[in-house]
This record gives C-alpha cells, sequence and structure tokens, in this order.
C-alpha cells in the first residue's frame, strides 16, 4: 500500500535498529507517550529487536485508559436512560465501570450506538428529535478538533437534543507531571504523531529545557518508530535536550490552525482527573459557558456517584511508565481482555492489551 | 371470500404480511411460488413432512447448521441467499464431506418486500446449482414488523465423507504445512463498507463461494490433507488458533507471506482493523505436510476459488495452542483470539 509499505520496510528498518545498536553507549529509558505507538512497538515486535541498552516504557497516551471512573459510571448512568441515545467511539464499550460497561447497558435494553466520528452523533440527533443524543466526548488533542466541531454543529442547526460528555485530556501536562513525579526514569520522549499533526510540537521546547529531556516527534510505522528512536538515543548521547520533529511527512511545527481554533472556540483548559493517575492541573479542556447547554453532566443529574476501582489493578503505574503490564500479578489471568480489571487490558490502544493480545508471556518467547 | 385463517382481506404480494406465515393458502402459494419453483427436485416437491434420501453405502454421514444474519441483505459481490448457501456447504467440504443437500428456514419480517424475498430465493438457486447441491426441505416462518432484520435464514447441509477420508481440526502436526486459497478480509469489508455510516466506499467484493467443488478436486490428488477450515467470522487468526488449540499444536506463520488485498488494506488501516481477524466466506485454511504443499498449491491454483492460493505458514510442537508469527521486521508476536467483536479505535 502506497505511503504505508514504504515505512514497514523491514531492510532498512533493520538497518536503523543497527544504527540504534551503535549509536547507544549506556542504558537509556524513553517513553513513547501514545497507546498507537506502544501497540506498533509491540505487534511488530520491534521491542525484541532493540538493542539491550535501549529500554522502551509505555506512556499515558490510551484515551480510553485514562477517561476516568467517575465519568464512565456517568456515561453508564445515562446511557440507561430510556430516553438517551448515548453515541461513542467503539473502544469505550468495553471498558469497565464500576460495575458495568456499556455493553452490559445496551444487553439491558439502553440505546447505545458506535460512531466513527461525533458528527454522526450529530446526524442522530437530527434524525431523531424526540431523543436526547448524547455523545461522549473523550480523547486527547486527536478527538478535540472533531468533537469541538460537532458542538459547533449542533449550535448551528439549533439542536436542542444533543449534548456531550466530554473529558478531554492535553498531552503537554501530562509529560510535566511524568517527569515531576519523584519515581520517575524517563530519560527522552517519543512524542506523539497524532497529537502533533493537530497541535504542532511548539508546546514542546520548554519541558525540554525545564527537565533536560530530548522530545522527538514521531509516526506509528516501524520505521518511523525506530526513526524517532534512534534520533532520541542520539540526543541522549550528545546530552542535547532538544525537540525535534521524525514525522514531518504529517507534523509541522505550528500544526492544524484550523483545528486548534476550533478547539479554543469550544474548549477552555480544566484540571482533570486520569484514571490511575490521579488530578493532573490544567490537563484538559471542558466546555465553554458559551457551550455549557451542551453538557451532559449538566443535563442529566448524574451527581452523586460514587465510583469503585478494582484493588488489583496497577493500569496507574502502568500509563506513568513505572511498571511493565507483565509486573502485573493479575495480567493474564485475573485480568483478560474478557474480563478486564482496567481499562489498559481493553482498549486498542492500551498497553496491557498489547502485551496480552501480541502474546508477551513466556511461553512464546521467540 | 377468504377464509378466517388468514386475517388479511386483500391480496398481498408486494410485501411479506402476517398472513404469509398463517400456515394457510397465503403460506402455502409463497412456499409453491418462490421456493418450490427455484428449488425444484423430487424429495422436495414430494411435498412431505421430511425429505427421503437414497444414501451411498459405507463412509461417515456429516451435518451441520448455520444460521445467517447479515445487514445489508445485499452487498458487493453477494447476499445473504449466497452467503446462506455457501456457508453451510463450505462447512460439508471442510471435514471433507461431499455435500447431499440442505435445507432453508427462513424468518421473514412482515413489511419485507417480496421482490427481494425472490433475489435472494434466485440467488440460493444459483449458488445451490453451483454447488451441485439440492435444498430438500425447507420453512418459513413471519415476525411482526420490528422483530427481525428484514430476512433471517437457517440452512443445514448433510454430506457424505467416503472411506478413508480423516480430516479434522484435531490432526494438524509438526512438520505440516499451512497454505490459504487466497486474499484475506475482502467479505468482512465489502460487508462493513456496504453498510454505509462509514462514508468509506470501496470496490471490495465479498468472496462468498461455494468450496466443495474446489475441496473435492484436491483431496482427489492429494488425501493427504490434515486438516480443513474456512476462515469465516473471527478471521484466519481465529481459524488458526481453533486449529492449534485442536490440535495441540502451534503454529508460525510469517507476516510478509499473508496475501491481502490492497484495498482491503487500506480500508483495514483506515478503520483499525486487522485483516487477519476480518471475516471471509470464501477461502480456505489447509494443513497437509510439508512435502506436499507445493504440489496442493499447484492444484488449488488451476481451480475455480484456488488461484490465489499460497503457503502461510507451517505447524510446530510447541508452545501448544499457540499462533505466532514473524513479523515483516523480524521481530515475532502472538496471534490471539479477539474476546469480542473488533471495535474500531478512537484516534
Amino acid at each position: 500500500m502506497k505511503y504505508l509499505s514504504e515505512y514497514r520496510d523491514a531492510s532498512l528498518t533493520r538497518a536503523v535498529l543497527e544504527e540504534i545498536g551503535r549509536t547507544a553507549r549506556q542504558p537509556w529509558v524513553i517513553m513513547e507517550i501514545c497507546g498507537g505507538q506502544t501497540h506498533a512497538i509491540v505487534r511488530h515486535g520491534l521491542d525484541q529487536l532493540l538493542p539491550r541498552e535501549i529500554e522502551l516504557v509505555h506512556g499515558p497516551g490510551c484515551p480510553v485508559c485514562v477517561t476516568p471512573l467517575e465519568l464512565i459510571d456517568k456515561a453508564l448512568a445515562i446511557a440507561s436512560r430510556p430516553e438517551v441515545i448515548f453515541a461513542s467511539f467503539g473502544d469505550m464499550l468495553r471498558v469497565p465501570g464500576s460495575g458495568q460497561d456499556l455493553f452490559h447497558v445496551r444487553a439491558a435494553g439502553g440505546d447505545v450506538r458506535v460512531v466513527y466520528s461525533p458528527l454522526d452523533a450529530v446526524r442522530l440527533a437530527r434524525e431523531n428529535p424526540e431523543r436526547q443524543v448524547v455523545f461522549f466526548a473523550i480523547g486527547f488533542e486527536t478527538t478535540a478538533p472533531a468533537n469541538a466541531m460537532a458542538a459547533v454543529q449542533a449550535r448551528a442547526l439549533g439542536l436542542r437534543n444533543f449534548s456531550l460528555l466530554v473529558s478531554q485530556v492535553r498531552v503537554p501536562p501530562a509529560i510535566r507531571a511524568i517527569l515531576s513525579s519523584p519515581g520517575n526514569r524517563v530519560q527522552g520522549f517519543l512524542a506523539a504523531g497524532h497529537v502533533s499533526a493537530v497541535m504542532g510540537y511548539w508546546e514542546y521546547p520548554p519541558l525540554a529545557r525545564e527537565f533536560g529531556v530530548p522530545i522527538v516527534v514521531t509516526g506509528f510505522e516501524p520505521l518511523d518508530l525506530v526513526q524517532g528512536i534512534l534520533r532520541t538515543v542520539q540526543l541522549l548521547e550528545a546530552g542535547q535536550a532538544h525537540v525535534e520533529n521524525a514525522y514531518s511527512r504529517a507534523v509541522t511545527e505550528a500544526g492544524n490552525q484550523p483545528a486548534q481554533a476550533v478547539i479554543r472556540q469550544v474548549f477552555e483548559e480544566c484540571d482533570r482527573a486520569w484514571r490511575g493517575i490521579g488530578t493532573i492541573s490544567m490537563s484538559g479542556w471542558r466546555l465553554r459557558s458559551e457551550y455549557a447547554d451542551l453538557d451532559a453532566e449538566h443535563r442529566f443529574d448524574v451527581s452523586g456517584i460514587q465510583p469503585i476501582e478494582s484493588p488489583e489493578c496497577i493500569a496507574g503505574l502502568v500509563l506513568q511508565g513505572r511498571k511493565k503490564p507483565s509486573d502485573c500479578a493479575a495480567f493474564g489471568g485475573l485480568c483478560t481482555p474478557e474480563h478486564p480489571l482496567g481499562a489498559t487490558m481493553v482498549s486498542s490502544e492500551g498497553a496491557c492489551a498489547a502485551y496480552y493480545r501480541y502474546g508477551r508471556f513466556a511461553d512464546t518467547a521467540a | 371470500m377468504q377464509g378466517p385463517v388468514c386475517p388479511v382481506p386483500l391480496r398481498h404480494d408486494e410485501q411479506i404480511v402476517l398472513g404469509h406465515g398463517s400456515g394457510g393458502s397465503m403460506t402455502h402459494n409463497l412456499v409453491r411460488n418462490l421456493f418450490y419453483a427455484a428449488f425444484d427436485n423430487a424429495p422436495l416437491l414430494a411435498g412431505d413432512d421430511s425429505a427421503l434420501l437414497d444414501l451411498p453405502a459405507g463412509g461417515r454421514l456429516a451435518l451441520t447448521t448455520d444460521s445467517h444474519i447479515v445487514a445489508p441483505l445485499f452487498f458487493p459481490g453477494g447476499d445473504i441467499g449466497r452467503l446462506a448457501v455457501c456457508g453451510t456447504v463450505n462447512d460439508l467440504a471442510m471435514v471433507g464431506a461431499r455435500p447431499l443437500g440442505l435445507t432453508a428456514g427462513f424468518i421473514l419480517e412482515e413489511g419485507l418486500l417480496i421482490a427481494t424475498l425472490q433475489g435472494v430465493i434466485e440467488s440460493m438457486r444459483l449458488a445451490a446449482e453451483e454447488a451441485g447441491i439440492r435444498i430438500l426441505a425447507g420453512d418459513t416462518k413471519v415476525v411482526e414488523r420490528g422483530k427481525g432484520d428484514g430476512l433471517f435464514i437457517n440452512t443445514s447441509g448433510l454430506g457424505w465423507v467416503p472411506p478413508g477420508r480423516e480430516i479434522s481440526g484435531k490432526n494438524a502436526q509438526p512438520g505440516d504445512a499451512v497454505l490459504l486459497t487466497g486474499p484475506i478480509g475482502d467479505h468482512g469489508i465489502a460487508v462493513l463498507t456496504a453498510r454505509g455510516g462509514l462514508a468509506l466506499e470501496s470496490d471490495v467484493l465479498s468472496d462468498v463461494a461455494p468450496l466443495n467443488r474446489l475441496v473435492e478436486a484436491l483431496l482427489s490428488s492429494e488425501p493427504e490433507v490434515h486438516v480443513l477450515r474456512d476462515p469465516t467470522r473471527g478471521g484466519v487468526a481465529t481459524a488458526l488458533n481453533e486449529i492449534a488449540r485442536q490440535s495441540g499444536v502451534a503454529i508460525q506463520l510469517d507476516e510478509t507471506g499473508i496475501p491481502v488485498n490492497p484495498c482491503v488494506e487500506s480500508a483495514c488501516e483506515l478503520l483499525g482493523l486487522d485483516p487477519l481477524y476480518v471475516a471471509n466466506e470464501g477461502k480456505a485454511l489447509i494443513v497437509l505436510p510439508e512435502a506436499r504443499a507445493e504440489a496442493a498449491i499447484k492444484v488449488l491454483r488451476s481451480l475455480r476459488y484456488g488461484e490465489g492460493s499460497v503457503q502461510i505458514g507451517v505447524v510446530r510442537a510447541g508452545p501448544a495452542g499457540r499462533v505466532l508469527m514473524r513479523t515483516a521486521i523480524g521481530g515475532t508476536r502472538l496471534v490471539d483470539t479477539l474476546a469480542g467483536e473488533m471495535l474500531p479505535r478512537i484516534c
């Protein structure tokens, strides 16, 4: 496939891997922020091919995983209401709340629909004027523009039966939180390519300078990933805390300006709770007061929800890069994709799901 | 005057009404005019409660059943009728059985257009003709509007396995080769894009096809086949996991060797799906001694629906029950079964 097979070229990828091996003279810990990158790394087996010096730790960039339990419980409560059509990205349906997930709600008669785009949810609201359509607007900077656009369109269409249950989060404050945490081991970052395609990478140089870490914007195919790792290792070995772009075919420094404009129009920064991690200051977006009438948390009374997190789950430590999924006692036993204890075992971007699906078990070691 | 059996006073020959399921004259006419006309054969037209068949001596009988639900009913490359015939014919073929006959049970939703039903029946007739199989018995029920998705079809199949054929998912052995009869994922992507709502268009056609003639021709020149499996729902990954578990062996795949049509590959990339888990309805996985692989591929490629046959992997002793894949860049990963539906990812 054009623009894809080139970036999966085995001989080029191996050549870059060898170059990483020649460059790395001491051990380095590098975090890939994005769960999509975690999956690509494990799926293609890159983690097995890197030189011993390079340890990849997996970051919090899984939108499903960091959506707070309380909000999932709110989603379940709203989706159970008879007047509601609850529209969600498919990934969210199996994420466990305190007691059940959206699949359970659907089986019990709730009208839960999978949409590929928030604008499909707006269309549902137009087509079903007698129903309340609620879209589960979660995600990082990647989903924010389309989610914001849904609010703008719903407003333009004068829809009174459309609302958003919002949990938008941002990458740079998460990087800051990881680097500020006392147990931090991360020495360099692969910044998420898709997030950077929207936001650019102008937010990173202050972080790189303040904490003395290199940050390299990196894509998702094997060749992209090894290029990003190589540049990070080169910067680490040279002692340079620079920001570089190794994904220039998709990312510019300024990012996508119209996308950023619609985000600013609809959302404002706020503190956000991250599942498994806790509240990170100014790490998310909420609807601006001009759009508050589209806020599902106001439209439906969902206060008083008391979330209960599984005590076995170490997803928080996994999301901070402090533990590997295989370090968890529940991994693959108590906690499987069929019976997930935490969101990291569910999502196609969750690190535990990647380890499980692509078989990071002892008996499959090649 | 109509009798009291049928609550519908007017003639209804454009769409299905509840009266078509009453068992009265409307049912009778529907069966006679649509089903008997299309599936015309002596055991069926005898009109008794069961069709009667003469059996070959020796060998074993194979019996299978499958219910078919698909939206939309018609999709590029096929429809629910062709699917219902091919699905069951292929289930018979995958144990080395020669199909003797099918039954077809129809659950019709009130309001279904008769023309739609006719189209489906015609398609079943053609598929049965292609497979050389008769539809010997049937049933029709009508459910109220909103209680069915237009049309559900259950087909059961009876087949005969000639003496000496031992084909089963538990027969894969270390040293066997794993063959695949063509590119994967066509059916799943064709149906997904035909469903609309994705704003995604493609030229992908479903591969839905009867494989019994291909299997018969293969077995006549390569009788040492150990396992046959059609990778339908759950795709190649799920089918291979079943074989690995049943046989207590490992299956080792090579990522670069698995054929995927470019359109399917693109659609999967866009939607965040893995073609290994996408459904096929006209492909077979074949496990046989590696020494016979080359000859088998040669035979398969000369056959209809086998033109794209390749070897995709080998069977090893362990780790038992696992499917492993050597990735294009030289890593190894597990190819697991999915917990549930494959869910589109967020970003």
